[in-house]
């Protein structure tokens, strides 16, 4: 099948609103006759069900925590971009378009983007509208601050938890729904099969988590909105419960992979301190705002800062290498997250980590307390020379600003950051791969939407901070309501979907077969067992530095492990009770699948664009050397898999991408 | 409004305003009760008033009993009502990390008020009923008319150790049942500001201060008669 | 160091349920206590014994899905954290731990340490919004300045996370932190007023339908409170709660 974009003719600002001029429209009392689901309740999913089901749909709603409010989209810190140009500082919808197909490194579909960016001064209006508490200035207006290296301030945000108050702006949206009859919702339900009737999505197949019980749900369209899969690492800062099973499902019944190798590792989250862990902490990208990156410039201070015997604010300045400001003095500190990872990654892999792992590095305060101390001493009249005075002034500065962040350090490493530098070391935080979706959201199945982060679409191969909170709220209220109906519309004749047909028959036979498995299997391992095996592959060759040799290795590595599962498996209980290891051994199971996958399509690139970056394919000489090296010849265009059995036989297909607005250009932060 | 008394914030809010105007009563009689320590006449002065006055005994005497019975009725119904809101217990809770003892047990210092309360009423409160309205007394003389009978009356009641030494148990719990009960009152109403912390200072005061002052007029009495 | 366990196991919500002691060694003071929980039932998997189940997800401290009462206290000894954020540096080697689902009528337990806190959800389903459209035609977001110390207090009430340490803490099982938080948010914005009256009635009156107990100010609730929602939240719902009967 050819992949067909449908991206709407004329010029790329007005191709939105002349889609929504011309689409067909389902009249209200119809919208009462047809049914959506909506699995997960993220910010897409949550916006969504919201939406459709104040449109008239009637909504099932599924996530698989004990409620909507929990779902991953929580933990989000930092905020979220809009082009309201509030600061009057330059910003419009086509900067904000530019930065993000940039920030992507140029593998983004360009009318995305910009329809993106055009609806998201919207958000905010709906989410100030909905009680969500922004934060403000003394004049009562909305706050902005500055993000990820782009020129202007258009972040929005509620202190660190900006997610946590979307969220729950969109989770009050469905709860007005819920209330009204309009949302039925699901609470710890798992998909686990999309069922398909007549080649459209028609239902999904669940299980309740609590009793096991396997229930079949139809609806005239699905909508996935089911976030990353960032655990396919096992360590990542995703919830332990984050996980690829509804999409990869989808994918099985025919939605193409998109993209699956672009990982974005972020730079600052707080070290690995043992085999126990079980998963990894972010530290706010804000924070590279005043602190700086270093390691030491010898060894044997690194070996005596490891052993204990030198404590960090003791090593002399000259004796430290401030890596990030001496390879990119633009930029410093503040380069985007895929290189700041790899820098870190570069020299922790030259010997120089700080801890005993040898993972991780420096994050410095220091200075900027000094430097905000002193500013206060000034602003107050006070001695500005007096040492103690100055710190403890900088250190109220720092802790308005990143206290929270300062506390959970501290609970967590059991330092006090104030006093020494934070550890950090890079992790695994977002999938801008997912399932491919056109213009519409809709996958390669008729009838079956992905919102989202569980989509490819937006972010090309590298997501800019405070992008993904935009994208799964524009996603949800702005676009889906209005493409999804232009396809229903077509149903408004077609009455409830039975679930008595073979389709829906076949399909939760297989899913009870499969789970049966799981219970009878005399295994002897554990499902974290393979998890943390797996994690092992993919974070070694398929994580931050990639070659043709390690990605080799992984694929057939990753397929003998997914052998030894299906036989050694080992999951205790039985199906018919709340049993969180049986989730589990599905769920890696198809992580077990999508990492080959993975492994596959970053073989298969052979540029270094984003967050995939290829060791054989970075500049080899002049001012950019050593860095990554795009081939926009060869490789401008999206990876489209289609599902043939074996991760090994995935076929694919290449959607072009166009880019008549934009120049091609390296980035360079140099 | 209707059924704001089924609701959890109304029931609340009603003992709350009981517990207020039981307080005010309480700070009432000691001032009363003091004046036995510094004059006698005064003493008898104030109470013959406060026995006689008709808008004290049939205005605000029924109303202080309403608000006395609301006021155990209710914290007993609240009790009862959420214990059931928890039906298995935890094996292991360590109330005392994150809350006053005294905040916990109210139903224990207010039901042991209620015992004293009991006492004291049978001590003072019936006879002088029976003095004023069974038998008709109501001059307020001794039996040999010299003068009032309030102060020989409260002389001679603390002169057995066993209830002076049951009047101060009494003071004492009502100590710890006003150093959770002021605050809460306030909290209960919904004053939250930014007094909250002066008269938090003040409640203290009262809370101590108040019974440990009815704790020395018992002493005084029963050492000075 | 190693430690002894005592843990809630109830195989289903009809189940009595029991304690039971478990053993688990060479815990490292840098895990977290959940971490622990993961060591412990890998050993009971590798026994062929069934793994204790607890409800976890982020483990980051912001999902509010984790919910264990350790050692008589929610979320454990140390403060302004949840479960998933609690460390075992915070035990000594050869203690006792005891590990209980948050205990409430209104969050029966579902299995082990597993409980069901779907009452506050219907709570929320009952006012915990503004009705306005998901259209985006709503007004520009700066049309309504809303004073930065309004805006800071709602902020802080809009933080609860919803994992219900208050109820389980509070010796009457009340959730009206939890309630007054959500009633706060609102009623300290100028978009909260035009529902304020309904919304605090009917959100009441859905929380004391869950059978959650009454609140009798002894300020657990607010100690033991991972994001330390003040007790103001509390008063500022019995205002609203007082105003609103008066005028509805």
């Amino acid at each position: 099948m050819a992949l067909d974009s449908k991206i709407p003719k004329g010029p790329i600002a007005d191709k939105w609103t002349n889609y929504k001029n011309h689409i067909n429209l389902v009249n209200p009392a119809n919208k009462r006759n047809i049914d959506v689901i909506v699995v997960g309740t993220g910010l897409a999913g949550g916006s969504a069900a919201a939406t459709l089901a104040e449109l008239g749909y009637n909504v099932k709603a599924f996530c698989f925590q004990d409620s909507p409010r929990r779902a991953h989209s929580i933990a989000a810190q930092g905020g979220i971009n809009a082009a309201k140009n509030y600061q009057g500082d330059g910003d419009s919808t086509y900067r904000l378009f530019y930065d993000t197909v940039k920030g992507g490194d140029y593998r983004s579909r360009e009318a995305n983007v910009y329809r993106l960016a055009e609806v998201s001064a919207n958000i905010i209006d709906q989410c100030v509208a909905q009680g969500v508490p922004f934060a403000r200035e003394y004049g009562g207006l909305l706050d902005n601050r500055s993000f990820g290296g782009v020129l202007v301030s258009r972040t929005f945000y509620a202190a660190g938890q900006t997610g946590q108050q979307l969220l729950l702006g969109a989770y009050s949206a469905m709860n007005r729904q819920i209330g009204r009859g309009k949302i039925k919702m699901y609470n710890r339900h798992e998909m686990l099969d999309v069922v398909k009737v007549d080649g459209k999505a028609r239902g999904i197949i669940t299980r309740n988590l609590i009793t096991g019980e396997i229930e079949r749900h139809s609806a005239h369209a699905v909508v996935l909105g089911t976030g990353g899969y960032g655990n396919v690492f096992f360590l990542s800062t995703n919830a332990m419960g984050s996980n690829v099973t509804a999409a990869w499902k989808a994918h099985k019944r025919g939605a193409y992979f998109a993209n699956p190798c672009y990982t974005q590792i972020h730079p600052t989250c707080i070290p690995v301190s043992g085999d126990h862990q079980s998963k990894l902490t972010l530290m706010s990208e804000s924070l590279r705002n005043d602190g700086r990156i270093w390691v030491p410039k010898k060894m044997e201070d690194v070996e005596a800062i490891r052993a204990g015997k030198l404590r960090p604010r003791d090593l002399a300045e000259e004796d430290r290498d401030y890596y990030l400001e001496r390879r990119y003095p633009a930029f410093g500190n503040l380069v985007p997250r895929d290189v700041a990872s790899r820098a870190a990654k570069e020299r922790c892999d030259a010997g120089f980590g700080v801890n005993a792992t040898g993972e991780a590095v420096f994050l410095d305060f220091a200075s900027a307390i000094q430097r905000y101390g002193k500013e206060q001493a000034h602003v107050k009249g006070l001695n500005e020379n007096d040492a103690a005075l100055v710190k403890k002034l900088g250190q109220e500065v720092v802790k308005n600003k990143y206290g929270n962040l300062f506390q959970m350090y501290e609970k967590i490493v059991d330092q006090d950051p104030y006093n020494t530098p934070m550890m950090i070391y890079p992790a695994v935080h977002y999938t801008m791969g997912g399932i491919w979706v056109d213009y519409n959201l809709m996958t390669t199945v008729p009838g079956l939407y992905c919102i989202g982060e569980a989509n490819f679409s937006d972010h090309g191969a590298n997501r800019l901070g405070a992008s993904a909170l935009m994208q799964g709220l524009a996603d949800g209220y702005f676009v889906l309501p209005y493409t999804i109906g232009d396809y229903l519309s077509d149903d408004i004749r077609t009455g409830p979907i039975s679930t008595d047909s073979k389709e829906f028959e076949e399909a939760e036979k297989e899913v009870k077969e499969k789970l049966n498995f799981f219970v009878t299997n005399e295994g002897k391992h554990s499902v974290d067992y393979f998890h943390k095996k797996l994690g092992k592959i993919m974070w070694n060759k398929v994580g931050m530095s990639r070659n043709v040799q390690g990605l080799t290795e992984a694929i057939s590595e990753i397929k003998a492990l997914r052998e030894q599962f299906w036989k050694e498996v080992k999951v205790p209980g039985t199906n018919e009770e709340y049993n969180e290891e049986l989730a589990k051994a599905g769920r890696v199971a198809d992580f077990l699948e999508l990492g080959e996958l993975f492994a596959k399509d970053a073989l298969n690139r052979e540029e270094s664009c984003g967050g995939h970056f290829r060791e054989d394919s970075v500049e080899l000489d002049g001012e950019q050397k050593g860095e990554a090296l795009r081939n926009d010849k060869d490789f401008a265009y999206v990876a489209a898999w289609e599902y043939k059995g074996e991760p090994s036989d995935a076929v694919l297909h290449k959607e072009q991408l166009e880019f008549k607005d934009i120049e091609l250009k390296q980035r360079s932060y140099k | 409004m209707s059924g704001i008394l089924n609701s959890s914030i109304g029931r609340k809010f009603a003992m709350a305003l009981s517990a207020l105007f039981l307080m005010f009563f309480i700070l009432q009689h000691f001032a009363i009760n003091i004046l036995s320590v510094i004059s006698p006449d005064a003493f008898n002065e104030a109470s013959h008033f406060m026995g006689t006055f008709w808008a004290v005994q049939y205005l605000l005497q029924p109303v202080l009993i309403i608000g006395v019975i609301f006021h155990f009725v209710m914290g007993f119904v609240l009790e009862i009502k959420n214990n059931k809101a928890r039906q298995v217990s935890y094996a292991k809770n360590n109330g005392g990390a994150n809350s006053s003892w005294m905040s916990r047990n109210m139903i224990w210092s207010g039901g042991f008020i209620l015992v004293f309360l009991v006492i004291h009423f049978l001590d003072f409160w019936i006879p002088e009923i029976n003095t004023k309205y069974i038998q008709g007394d109501m001059s307020g003389l001794l039996a040999d008319g010299e003068g009032y009978r309030y102060f020989e009356e409260l002389q001679h009641k603390f002169v057995p150790i066993w209830r002076v030494a049951l009047y101060c148990i009494g003071f004492v719990f009502l100590s710890l049942h006003l150093l959770h009960g002021f605050n809460s009152a306030f909290q209960s109403i919904g004053a939250n500001n930014k007094y909250t912390k002066g008269l938090k200072g003040f409640s203290k005061i009262y809370a101590i201060g108040i019974p440990l002052g009815f704790i020395f007029i018992a002493l005084f009495h029963h050492f000075n008669h | 160091m190693n430690l002894t366990l005592k843990i809630w196991r109830q195989k289903n919500a009809n189940d009595k349920g029991k304690m039971v002691d478990y053993k688990v060694n060479d815990i490292s003071p840098d895990m977290s206590f959940l971490e622990m929980l993961d060591v412990l039932n890998e050993q009971l998997i590798n026994k062929d014994e069934e793994p204790v189940a607890f409800d976890h997800d982020c483990r980051e401290g912001i999902c509010g899905m984790c919910s264990l009462y350790i050692n008589g206290e929610a979320h454990g000894p140390d403060r302004g954290i949840t479960t998933c954020q609690l460390h075992m540096r915070m035990f000594k080697d050869g203690d006792t731990i005891y590990i209980e689902p948050f205990r409430a009528k209104a969050f029966p337990v579902v299995k082990d340490l597993i409980v069901d806190r779907s009452s506050f959800d219907r709570i929320q389903h009952a006012g915990g919004f503004i009705s306005v459209n998901t259209s985006g035609n709503t007004i520009d977001a700066n049309a309504i300045p809303v004073n930065k110390h309004d805006a800071d207090k709602a902020f802080e009430a809009a933080t609860c996370i919803g994992c219900g340490a208050c109820v389980a803490t509070c010796k009457n099982s009340s959730a009206m932190l939890f309630v007054g938080a959500k009633v706060s948010q609102f009623a300290l914005l100028p978009q909260g007023q035009i529902e304020a009256t309904d919304r605090v009635l009917n959100m009441v009156k859905q929380m004391d339908e869950e059978g959650f107990g009454n609140c009798t100010n002894t300020g657990a609730c607010e100690v033991e409170c991972p994001k330390g929602i003040s007790l103001e939240n509390i008063a500022r719902m019995n205002t609203e709660y007082l105003k609103a009967s008066l005028k509805g």
